[in-house]
């Protein structure tokens, strides 16, 4: 359930980036690919950052990713939901596109995180507008 | 191949700081950046009437600047990519004083970066690219995102909290050299190590300090720069480049791709390589930062950085002399460094260093980072002209 007094900034969505916020807001991971160029990319825009191409449409993540690199934040901006010390990592969807996000479910320790190690998406809705794409690590097969 | 046009074209004739540096809650901002501009103009010999550029960085800088100065200049450069801004502004200055249209350069720096006076408010708006796929994460600027190359660098080369830590060692010894330095006492390792955690892999000693200060530099042509009060430090090369604002927009976390652009176009327009370089003055916002710019400006191999600044190689005595002012982590930063980096070139070539000096310095490289690894700016000056 939604916590409507979420202290933390809270994303306000351009017409660019909306339709990324509504799929999160619907649990779906979106990024943006190029018909022309092929590029796929997350921010949204509307032209391809590859090669300015109008011809972008939205793709749906299948939410595995890898921790491509992190950091662990032991001094959060005040006001901050979150307890220090937590982990934002840049991830990398295994379509391509990298995100920043927050690691969960595991201990904001370098001990028991790895660069590349397998990641997948969860959602956490902060406002009834607003829901995260956060990560946490994934068991393999 | 032919000497590039703008090799050695210009000097850099005047450099100074404000008449202060460190927690100045009595000067504001502006005040910091006229009081640059005016010693470091009295350094060059030259009146403010001869200035007819003037180039600076940051929030309505380029009108607030010359307003403040009484400067009506007839070019203006307000390029704002971060502490290396300064850098890239004697590039462009030596570019327009090269086409004719401006021949004395002033380019000033002032921040308030500690106590805050007169500072524009640093807050994105909610529906800014930074506040919508970063700051939501809590990000700590600087600190999370500096980290972010810093963690895969160490993954991916084996590359140490140690050696980090070597560079905020040696650095300070050179601080201790430095009458103007904020922090002067001796450092250890196991110091840096044992600091406060700030954002891992950064202790609170790997991170440079908060301080209040201005700088100023005066860049004129080689011709005019001979009839000035001290000896000219001529800029051979200059180059720079931009690849992202957001780190999360960074290109690759194991290279500095910004700065091995800027370097490559500095040293291939200065005629120079790295083995030329007497002295180093790199922007260490961060340990890991200068250990990156050897890296990109070809003082080492990708991922060779970490052993490089081993065993206190760029310390007093040591065989790579680098951040001999003691750089960010303990001489001074004011927020947007760059600015420094070209004061102690200069200095340096011209042999004014005192106990740091580095013996028959006559080529120096400055090297800054902008915003988060997003800019880079890259300049070879030399006591000898080409």
């Amino acid at each position: 359930m939604a916590d409507t007094t979420y202290m933390g900034p809270i994303p306000k969505p351009t017409p660019e980036t909306r339709p990324y916020w509504e799929a999160a807001k619907q649990r779906r991971l979106v990024f943006q690919a190029c018909d022309d160029c092929g590029a796929r990319y997350f921010y949204p825009r509307p032209l391809c950052p590859g090669c300015l191409s109008r011809a972008v449409r939205w793709v749906e993540a299948s939410g595995r990713a890898r921790l491509h690199t992190f950091v662990i934040n032991h001094r959060p901006p005040r006001n901050y939901p979150v307890a220090g010390p937590f982990v934002i990592g840049m991830v990398e969807l295994e379509e391509g596109p990298r995100m920043m996000s927050h690691i969960v479910e595991v201990a904001a320790d370098p001990q028991a995180l790895q660069c590349d190690m397998p990641l997948e998406v969860v959602f956490e809705d902060i406002t009834p507008e607003i829901t995260l794409a956060k990560f946490r690590p994934r068991a393999t097969a | 191949m032919s000497a590039h046009a703008l090799r050695g074209s210009a000097a850099i004739v005047g450099v100074a700081e404000s008449d202060e540096l460190g927690k100045l809650p009595h000067k504001s901002s502006l005040a910091l950046h006229m009081e640059a501009a005016h010693n470091a103009l009295a350094d060059a010999g030259l009146k403010k009437s001869d200035v007819d550029a003037v180039f600076t960085s940051g929030r309505n800088m380029a009108s607030d600047v010359p307003e403040y100065l009484g400067i009506r200049p007839r070019f203006v450069g307000g390029t704002q990519v971060g502490g290396c801004s300064f850098i890239l502004h004697v590039e462009h200055a030596m570019a327009a004083i090269h086409a004719g249209l401006c021949d004395v350069a002033l380019i000033t720096h002032g921040e308030s970066g500690a106590s805050r006076i007169a500072m524009p408010a640093p807050r994105w708006g909610d529906d800014s690219t930074n506040s919508q796929f970063e700051i939501v994460w809590g990000t700590a600027g600087p600190p999370t995102g500096y980290g972010m190359l810093a963690t895969r660098h160490m993954h991916q080369y084996g590359t140490t909290k140690t050696q980090m830590a070597e560079v905020a060692v040696a650095t300070r010894k050179w601080a201790a050299m430095n009458p103007k330095a904020y922090a002067r006492d001796p450092l250890t390792v196991a110091d840096v190590l044992g600091s406060r955690m700030i954002a891992w892999p950064f202790n609170l000693l790997d991170c440079c300090l908060v301080t209040d200060g201005g700088g100023a530099a005066v860049v004129t042509s080689a011709a005019r720069a001979r009839d000035c009060a001290k000896a000219p430090a001529y800029v051979l090369g200059a180059g720079s480049c931009t690849t992202h604002q957001m780190v999360s927009q960074m290109p690759n976390y194991d290279r500095w791709d910004a700065a091995e652009v800027s370097g490559a176009r500095a040293f291939a327009m200065a005629g120079v390589r790295p083995a030329d370089i007497d002295v180093a003055e790199f922007y260490d916002a961060f340990t890991i930062t200068p250990i990156l710019a050897l890296e990109a400006l070809g003082f080492c191999g990708r991922g060779e950085g970490g052993p490089f600044v081993s065993g206190q190689r760029t310390a007093p005595g040591g065989d790579f002399p680098m951040n001999t002012n003691g750089g960010g982590l303990s001489y001074t930063h004011t927020g947007m460094y760059g600015i420094f980096t070209i004061i102690e070139a200069v200095r340096q070539l011209r042999g004014e260093c005192g106990p740091r000096q580095v013996a028959g310095a006559r080529t120096a490289v400055c090297h800054g980072t902008g915003g988060i690894w997003s800019a880079a700016a890259t300049m070879i000056v030399s006591r000898d002209q080409p």
